[in-house]
């Protein structure tokens, strides 16, 4: 529990209509988007200004009370489940767009700004801010940078680390640092920006982030493959980047999504094709007709059966929307749905797939598996009822074979979700336990009292 | 804590329900109400988190779970984009229910409900009164909307500007239209025949759109019949978790519909249309035999009047309408209600008939945001009510439009007291109201 007067100062802080604390609110924030359990925090705060936000971190750190950042709670490793003795720091009011700067191609943005209400501000101005995760209709450029949240173009135009050019943030104990800056280049001090970018809120508290902005591609064009086998589909993956094309979406679908996704929206999917890959190519239009043609002759060498491009917008659309309403068809299925993200180089891509199908059978248990294949980061998707306990052990230890193989495979545990709770146990296994001193030693020295974000990433610390 | 686990078992009624919820976080892009206050106890997936701390039994009591749940437009948006197909109306309606019968309802609501709304008759008659005193308390401001600010500003009025209620509601002239030879259009028949449902709002605020309703359907050929003593739909009683009071209309009107002959039941009402079609069979408590498919097959056959002109009568709008003004016609938009398009699927409809009629639509932004009526939550949240439907004001003035339409009279309340707070000098109608207008300057 925290004090009356610690209550009380934050009510000075923010305003007793900005601070909750009530039994009713504190479970709306225990959960996150995560099949984990929930936990409640002690109160809420809802800052408006910067200043609000260092004197909540300050006084936090003078009565060592753990904080845990939240955006929009969509976090899938159960980055924002909130410790019992903590405080959870909503970031809703702080959505301020504060500049977008269209000579020098980049934008100023507090950290509780919705991705897809930045990406439409920016796209109207003719510019491209490409980090697109699946929630991005509701994530936050803060929860995105401080996940380092991947999406459908990551293949060609990376992820949310490779367009955050600067961070201003306040460190535990209330203190503001400025690191990065506006210029495309920069070389002073440490890359404290690439520090901070997917330390999961455990190192410091986002107040402004400077995000790289990139012109819009002028053409695109999309299309849809049809394969028997799902080798045949992973290996034209492979075949594709090795003859050096880099689409900007490689997409994969496997039988058991394509089946859920046409019962759900009646697309027209072929039901019995055993994979699906959606491809788009982007750029400049002479190179992106250069480009489909050859993908296309590609995934006909590879056994391709059927391949279809969209000749209008609609038909795009109508790609990308089936692609879209995987994870949603596959959610209606069942009453659990544990999103995993393992990811492998992408040449190893069609090992996984033939592993996810051994994993799936063994355990007894459905997965859909679709996912962005052209970067290796597939989602294989486990459907279960989390109240059928002996079943959920089962996916359990499917989780576990899934991480084992990826790491075999010389891969990681997460490509874009991060490691939060769910996956700090098993970090060791990847990157070995004097990797996890050195995280652990870092984070001591920056944050004394262990009050950010405690129990996420390096595990509980001594 | 006994009592609260007896609670924690009613509750349990929804568990299959409550578990569809994958916690994605979603709903919170469309919900009107956290876009305000981005608080997670005001979207769907907190409202829902809540309902599952009361079956684990998590709670001393239930006051702040119905507290919360309560405060919700109950406009489906989070419903109609949920990646899990929650269906969370029903859920929330349900839940309010289970709430209300083990704490009771409150005095004032026992009041409205048990006794005026329940009893059609009585309703009629308190609400005949109140229009013909309402001059006495109320001043007529000239503003496009016909609405008047309370004089004596009364704390629930808070400056809002209320629509007066019709000295005439509309079944005082039923015995008039009934006179009338409905059965037989009075042009060409179409060999429909159609109920027509009035509902509370149109019945007794805007009875124009009844008038209206009448005028178009007759033109097509459409025979009508409009059985006198019709009441409310039920769903302010459902809202606030009166389940009782909900069956006992919908009885009223199942014995009110028993002798009538009709292909279709349809209703102007947006709001009366989505609880006829998807909540009488659904939330009816406790259906003897029978009744159940007797609430399936009248859901089947109940239909919005924009979409039973469109998509049953469909009349060759290029010749038979009105269309008198042309595309040059003045300039409208409109606005889709919740309970058309979210619930429904309605939008093409209504927009086909307002062309017909000849004038020009200009699409405002986010024509299907909702305006932030949410019945009885406008009442009780007014500043958040009134937050949400002052944007939809903005878009509907950025359209450079004259007159805003909208198939349903409780979001013509809402729209029209935002537009007269702002002073904007823009109309609101129902499509109804601009065909059948047209309709008459066609034949003069
Ligand atoms: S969108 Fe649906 S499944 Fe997702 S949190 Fe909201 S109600 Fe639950
Ligand atoms: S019904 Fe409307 S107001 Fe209520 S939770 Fe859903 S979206 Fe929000």
């Amino acid at each position: 529990m925290i004090s009356q007067s610690v209550v009380n100062e934050l009510k000075k802080i923010v305003g007793p209509e900005h601070l909750l604390t009530e039994r009713e609110d504190m479970l709306t924030y225990s959960y996150d988007a995560a099949v984990l359990d929930s936990q409640m925090p002690c109160a809420a705060v809802m800052p408006g200004t910067s200043p609000e936000v260092g004197r909540i971190v300050a006084l936090c750190h003078e009565n060592r009370i753990p904080i845990t950042v939240r955006g929009s709670g969509t976090n899938l490793s159960g980055g924002t489940i909130p410790e019992s003795k903590g405080i959870v720091l909503l970031t809703g009011r702080l959505n301020k767009i504060i500049e977008i700067n269209e000579q020098d191609m980049y934008a100023v943005v507090q950290p509780g700004v919705v991705t897809a209400s930045l990406a439409a501000a920016v796209e109207k101005r003719g510019l491209f801010y490409p980090p697109d995760p699946g929630s991005q209709a509701v994530s936050t450029l803060g929860g995105n940078v401080a996940e380092n949240a991947g999406g459908l173009r990551g293949l060609k135009y990376g992820v949310t680390k490779d367009y955050v050019m600067g961070l201003h943030f306040f460190d535990a104990q209330g203190r503001y640092v400025k690191t990065g800056s506006r210029t495309v280049k920069c070389a002073t001090g440490y890359n404290i920006t690439g520090l901070m970018t997917g330390s999961e809120g455990t190192l410091g508290i986002f107040d402004e982030i400077i995000l790289k902005l990139i012109p819009a591609p002028i053409a695109r064009q999309s299309m849809v493959a049809v394969f028997d086998t799902i080798d045949a589909a992973s290996e034209t993956v492979a075949a594709i980047i090795a003859a050096r094309i880099v689409p900007a979406t490689l997409e994969i679908l496997d039988n058991f999504t394509i089946r859920a996704v046409e019962d759900f929206s009646h697309a027209g999917l072929p039901v019995d094709a055993a994979a699906l890959l959606l491809i788009e190519v982007d750029g400049h239009p002479v190179v992106v007709a250069e480009e489909g043609e050859k993908v296309e002759s590609l995934c006909r060498k590879m056994g391709a059966k059927n391949i279809k491009r969209a000749e209008t917008d609609e038909e795009r659309d109508k790609i990308w929307a089936a692609r879209r309403s995987a994870l949603s068809a596959l959610a209606k299925l069942k009453p659990t749905l544990v999103l995993e993200d393992a990811t492998v180089p992408r040449s190893k891509i069609p090992e996984m797939v033939r592993a996810l199908q051994e994993i799936a059978k063994k355990y007894q248990i459905d997965i859909g598996t679709f996912g962005h294949a052209g970067d290796g980061n597939l989602h294989p998707t486990i459907l279960t009822d989390r109240r059928n306990t002996e079943e959920f052990k089962r996916v359990e230890e499917a989780i576990e074979a899934i991480f084992d193989k990826a790491l075999a495979l010389g891969g990681t545990l997460s490509g874009e979700h991060g490691t939060g709770i769910a996956k700090a146990p098993f970090l060791e296994k990847e990157t070995g336990f004097s990797s996890i001193l050195f995280s652990r030693q870092l984070r001591s020295a920056l944050d004394p009292h262990n009050i950010l974000n405690p129990g996420k990433i390096t595990g509980v610390s001594k | 804590m006994a009592q609260m686990n007896d609670l924690a078992v009613l509750v349990k009624e929804l568990e299959e329900q409550l578990v569809t919820c994958i916690r994605c976080g979603m709903c919170q892009s469309v919900c009107p109400l956290f876009e305000q206050t981005r608080k997670e106890a005001d979207v769907a997936r907190g409202k829902l988190a809540l309902l599952s701390g009361l079956m684990e039994n998590i709670f001393e009591d239930p006051s702040g779970v119905s507290q919360r749940l309560n405060k919700c437009l109950l406009c489906g948006s989070c419903a109609a984009n949920c990646p899990s197909g929650v269906n969370v109306l029903e859920i929330f309606i349900k839940a309010r229910a289970i709430l209300t019968e083990y704490t009771g309802l409150s005095p004032v609501k026992q009041l409205i409900f048990k006794r005026m709304l329940a009893n059609p008759k009585i309703f009629d008659t308190l609400t005949q009164w109140a229009g013909r005193f309402q001059n006495l308390f109320i001043k007529d401001q000239a503003n496009a909307q016909g609405t008047s600010c309370a004089r004596l500003v009364s704390p629930l009025l808070a400056g809002r500007h209320v629509l007066p209620m019709a000295k005439n509601p509309f079944h005082k002239s039923l015995a008039d239209l009934s006179r009338t030879p409905l059965a037989k259009g009075n042009k060409k028949d179409s060999g429909l025949r159609a109920l027509f449902f009035t509902g509370c709002l149109i019945d007794k605020i805007f009875p124009n759109v009844a008038h209206a309703s009448v005028k178009v359907l007759t033109h097509h050929g459409v025979g009508l019949s409009i059985p006198q003593g019709q009441g409310c739909c039920g769903i302010p009683a459902l809202a606030s978790g009166d389940r009782e009071t909900f069956t006992r209309l919908v009885d009223h009107h199942l014995d009110l519909f028993k002798n009538e002959k009709f292909d279709v039941l349809i209703t102007a009402c947006a709001t009366c249309t989505s609880t006829i079609k998807k909540l009488w069979p659904t939330l009816y408590k406790n259906p003897t035999s029978g009744v159940k498919e007797q609430l399936d097959a009248l859901s089947q056959r109940t239909m919005d009047i924009n979409q039973f002109l469109v998509d049953r009568v469909k009349p060759d709008f290029g010749k038979d309408a009105p269309s008198v003004s042309g595309p040059s016609g003045e300039i409208v938009t409109y606005h889709d209600p919740c309970h058309l398009k979210k619930s429904l699927g309605v939008a093409a409809q209504p927009r086909k008939i307002i062309r017909a009629a000849g004038k020009t639509l200009v699409e405002m932004e986010d024509s299907d945001k909702c305006c932030g009526m949410g019945g009885s939550f406008n009442l009780f949240h007014y500043d958040v009510s009134a937050s949400i439907g002052n944007l939809k004001q903005k878009n509907i003035a950025d359209t450079g439009c004259t007159t805003l339409l909208t198939g349903c009279p409780a979001c013509m309340m809402q729209i029209s007291d935002m537009l007269a707070r702002n002073k904007q000098n823009i109309k609101v109608c129902h499509p109804m109201e601009v065909y059948a207008r047209a309709l008459e300057e066609k034949i003069k």
